[in-house]
């Protein structure tokens, strides 16, 4: 059999069975009544001891959101969404507000375990699971199981720093004038359909403050779980770098296998202001669905940084493997004078998996820079658009962006799409934009086995040329995820 | 004592085109064998049907190494048995660094036949040993996979690959094309290396040239998908002299 078409038969008895993240965690939860509603918005806000100002900045989204119409334009399908058929809140019963990790529910970090997450600081710095001889960074964990967030570790050795890495629920009530200050100014409650949803009920999520002139002394890394069936997860991240300050700050997701589909709409914010410089990668592994296209989390999400200081650099970086849908599009506001964005992404799409993923530049301030560098795998029967806009306002002199989005296909049922939308009100900037599409060589894959390599192995080590530029961007131990979870969803070779 | 190489009466086709005509060839331990031919005559073909080439379907007769039937190996099962073939096109990988790409290699067989991987420092040192013989830069190496590689340098990363693998069939398939003159010398005194009582090569070739570096023991004239004649190493020069015209009327 050729080697394209066993690596497409492979990946098709792949599907749901590879997903090995699909275990449900029975434990007991504390659920908002069905639906949605200005009293389940009170009974959120509530439930987190918000001040009043958030609870009417909450209600305000909701009722701007009723007026709202879900926008259609993305290149993907779906059944109509019943917003009204689903929890807008979920908390494991027994983890309201743990004061360490001795009083969070055992199951739950059993959870956190089987995802290979460490929780447990004194494991960490004791070194029990470090292999020998490797020198693994310390990763400060914020975990949140569906509406709430478990476990944040490192906080005291953060808070030496300066820096405030907590639960965006406890930073409304411990630090209630720097969110007020910076929550909505990136992504206003006005933004999008699922933006203004998102303001209306989101229920937990980061916050991190990291003050002028301080390196982050660790990489900040969040988890988020979905557990409980019928559940939106509207978590809410915002993060601000100060004056010359830096960050490097990691995001991974998971959700048991559910037939139903579930939602997934995020809001994430960026602030860097004068010199400060703020890295964000993904590792995005919500559950696809299955190969029928049964079941999949709707991963909509609104993701956007504010270069708001003159010098300032923010960079995002994704691995999106995941998800039934993926709908979105990490982008920088260039404001500040020769701020950087720039936008790594590689989105592998397999099965019945819809992506319609890319950024937007937004080049506002005088010699801003921006990079785009994109590289979508489609397999099986999947459907993968990498959507992009670059625009340059008037008084965006000189300019700069380069584009680069590569498409690879593995068999003949997947498409590939590459919509580039470029707006130059600026004489004298200058956009590059290179595009290619090709399908994974046959030739190249016999070469590799004709050096002893199995089709497997071959495919993976063609793919991970493919998406090296993108790889090279993430943090050490994301990239050995990353490289791991790209050979699972494209092979099942690992399990 | 079982032949290397045993082929009987091998028929193949490409699409339902049938190249290969009855071919039968032996190469035991310890013996190189030529293999020359007018342009079309299947040279490349064997190759591929010997290593498994997706597309290339034995219909009749048999291919065996080591006593091993092939067409019930795949591919990569083939090369850790050890065949293997030195591209005429050698493929790029791009963004895979050729040292990665060795490692991979050399892994991937050794895993496959049970044997315990090969130590990083181990393989560069081996690599460093070989790229001296070929007169390589260690920086080629960090460059990925054969992109950007001139013809002769692709020539010279096939034969490293070769030297480090440590097969027990080498098949050069036209080897000296696209190589200058110093490159030849350095690509054939690496071939040369590689000579053993334990090992069989076979040089496919459409030129002599070749020959005057990598002397052979045994030297087929191939036409219209078998072997029509076999000779000693006086052969390739008697062909040089008279050309392959005679073997195409008598083939067609």
């Amino acid at each position: 059999m050729a080697a394209v078409q066993e690596t497409v038969e492979q990946v098709r008895r792949v599907g749901a069975d590879q997903y090995k993240y699909g275990f449900v965690t029975d434990i007991e939860s504390d659920l908002a009544p069905k639906g949605l509603s200005e009293e389940v918005i009170r009974f959120i806000s509530a439930k987190k001891n918000e001040p009043e100002w958030m609870l009417e900045w909450r209600l305000e989204a909701y009722r701007r959101w009723l007026t709202m119409t879900e926008p259609k334009w993305a290149r993907v399908d779906y059944p109509a969404i019943d917003y009204q058929d689903l929890y807008y809140y979920a908390a494991p019963k027994s983890t309201a507000g743990p004061k360490s990790l001795d009083e969070v529910d055992p199951e739950l970090l059993r959870t956190y375990e089987k995802l290979g997450i460490p929780l447990h600081e004194r494991e960490i710095l004791a070194g029990v699971e470090r292999p020998e001889g490797e020198e693994r960074p310390r990763v400060a964990v914020d975990a949140v199981f569906d509406s709430v967030s478990v476990a944040t570790t490192f906080k005291e050795e953060l808070k030496k720093a300066g820096v405030i890495f907590c639960p965006i629920s406890e930073a409304l009530r411990e630090h209630p004038d720097l969110v007020r200050k910076y929550l909505g100014t990136v992504v206003p409650t006005s933004d999008n359909f699922f933006a203004t949803l998102n303001s209306a009920v989101f229920s937990d999520g980061s916050f991190v403050y990291i003050p002028p002139g301080v390196r982050c002394p660790m990489e900040l890394s969040t988890y988020f779980r979905i557990n409980e069936k019928n559940t939106g997860q509207f978590e809410r991240t915002l993060i601000i770098a100060d004056r010359g300050s830096y960050v490097s700050y990691l995001e991974g997701c998971t959700a048991p296998k559910r037939d139903e589909n579930q939602l997934h709409a995020a809001v994430v914010e960026l602030v860097a202001l004068d010199d400060a410089e703020i890295k964000y990668s993904t590792v995005q592994n919500w559950y696809p669905g299955d190969e029928n296209g049964k079941g999949g989390i709707y991963n909509f999400v609104t993701k956007r940084g504010d270069c708001r200081g003159a010098n300032s650099k923010i960079s995002w970086t994704q691995v999106e493997t995941g998800s039934a849908i993926t709908w979105k599009y990490p982008s920088c506001v260039l404001r500040g004078e020769n701020s950087r964005g720039e936008f790594y992404s590689i989105a592998i799409s397999n099965g019945r998996q819809q992506v319609d993923s890319g950024t937007k530049m937004i080049h506002l301030g005088k010699g801003t820079t921006s990079r785009i560098i994109s590289k979508g795998i489609s397999a099986g029967h999947s459907s993968n658009a990498y959507r992009g806009l670059v625009s340059a306002h008037r008084k965006a002199e000189g300019a700069r962006n380069f584009t680069n989005c590569d498409s690879l296909l593995i068999g003949d049922a997947c498409s590939a799409h590459t919509i580039p939308y470029i707006e130059a009100k600026n004489p004298s900037c200058v956009f590059e934009h290179e595009a290619t599409t090709s399908k994974i060589s046959e030739d190249v894959l016999f070469y590799c086995m004709q050096r002893g390599l199995s089709q497997e192995d071959a495919t993976a080590l063609v793919v991970n040329g493919f998406v090296r530029d993108v790889l090279q961007q993430l943090p050490m131990e994301f990239a050995v995820e990353a490289q791991k979870l790209i050979s699972v969803s494209l092979e099942g070779s690992v399990g | 004592m079982t032949a290397l190489l045993e082929i009987r009466n091998l028929k193949a086709e490409i699409a339902g085109k049938q190249i290969l005509n009855g071919y039968d060839l032996t190469v035991k331990a310890g013996e190189v064998h030529a293999i020359m031919g007018p342009n079309g005559s299947g040279k490349s073909t064997l190759s591929y049907v010997l290593s498994g080439r997706p597309g290339y379907t034995i219909t009749e007769g048999q291919a065996l190494l080591a006593g091993a039937d092939l067409s019930q190996m795949s591919v990569d099962e083939r090369a850790a048995a050890g065949l293997f073939l030195a591209f005429q096109y050698p493929l790029e990988v791009p963004g895979v660094a050729t040292m990665t790409f060795l490692r991979a290699a050399v892994n991937a067989q050794r895993k496959k036949r049970g044997e315990e991987e090969m130590s990083s420092p181990d393989l560069i040192k081996s690599v460093k040993e070989i790229a001296k013989i070929l007169d390589m830069d260690m920086e080629m190496l960090r460059r990925p996979v054969n992109v950007g590689f001139s013809g002769g340098e692709k020539k010279r990363a096939e034969t490293l690959q070769m030297m480090l693998l440590q097969p027990k069939l080498c098949i050069l398939d036209e080897t000296d094309s696209g190589l200058d003159i110093d490159a030849l010398k350095v690509v054939s005194n690496g071939v040369n290396q590689l000579r053993s009582k334990d090992r069989g090569i076979v040089v496919i070739t459409h030129y002599q040239r070749l020959l005057d570096y990598i002397t052979p023991d045994v030297v087929h004239v191939q036409s219209a998908g078998r072997i029509v004649r076999t000779g000693g190493k006086e052969l390739a020069l008697e062909l040089e002299e008279t050309g392959y015209a005679s073997y195409q009327s008598e083939a067609a």
